[in-house]
């Protein structure tokens, strides 16, 4: 199912709202030179969705004003089509841009969702990312890439 | 029994999404020596584990109808 970016956007607009930032990762067809035909994405659906609600409560810790909501596509996706959908609202700008950028970063830390390239030569499970805490994943590198 | 799930690259590398093991008072680490290396997964070593959709140590220890997954370095957004 398509994500309708205006449909997460409405969950998040409120009085208190005076920002909304919004982050849409969508499918990329060159990287590096290289073509991407199309990407499938598999999650651990149960799990995703509890880590993707534990996102929104870090940003509540950090910033308590804020509102999240988040969407994740999985199955096939082509050229262009949209990844994943966040917005978060607060009262001013400055948080609501940081809490965008500290969601995508700790979707890309610990959520279970994978990628896969399907390149013109070939296909590849993509993922780096290494467990800094045990079972704890990223917990000291929140942010980092 | 202890249900164990695998994911991405690494159920690929299983030739299946889900096993039952009986691992009931074994640690996960212990689950894996007794079933898993059999297998050959060598994603197996690069996967964190989560019990119950929690990620947990190696060294925690496994009830009965627990849900083991093995989750292979993750790639969303």
């Amino acid at each position: 199912m398509p994500i309708d970016s205006g449909e997460v956007i409405n969950k998040v607009v409120r009085p208190e709202a005076g920002a909304v930032s919004t982050f849409i990762g969508i499918a990329r067809e060159f990287t590096k030179g290289k073509r991407t035909l199309f990407l499938e994405y598999e999650a651990y659906v149960p799990m995703a969705e509890k880590k993707l609600a534990e996102i929104g409560k870090e940003i509540n810790e950090r910033w308590p004003d804020a509102k999240t909501a988040i969407a994740h596509r999985v199955g096939r996706l082509d050229i262009s089509d949209i990844a994943v959908v966040i917005a978060v609202s607060t009262p001013h700008r400055a948080d609501a841009f940081e809490a965008s950028r500290y969601a995508i970063e700790r979707i890309k830390e610990m959520v279970p969702i994978w990628k896969r390239e399907n390149w013109e030569d070939g296909t590849e499970w993509l993922g780096d990312q290494l467990e800094k805490v045990a079972g704890e994943p990223g917990k000291e590198s929140a942010g980092s890439d | 029994m202890i249900e164990v799930l695998f994911f991405a690259g690494l159920k690929e590398e299983a030739g299946m999404a889900s096993m039952q093991v009986d691992a009931i008072g074994m640690t996960v680490e212990e689950m894996c020596e007794k079933y898993l290396v059999k297998l050959n997964l060598p994603s197996l070593d690069k996967a964190m584990t989560a019990i119950n959709e929690e990620y947990a140590p190696g060294s925690a220890v496994l009830n009965s109808g627990d849900v083991v997954a093995f989750i292979p370095p993750v790639s969303g957004g």
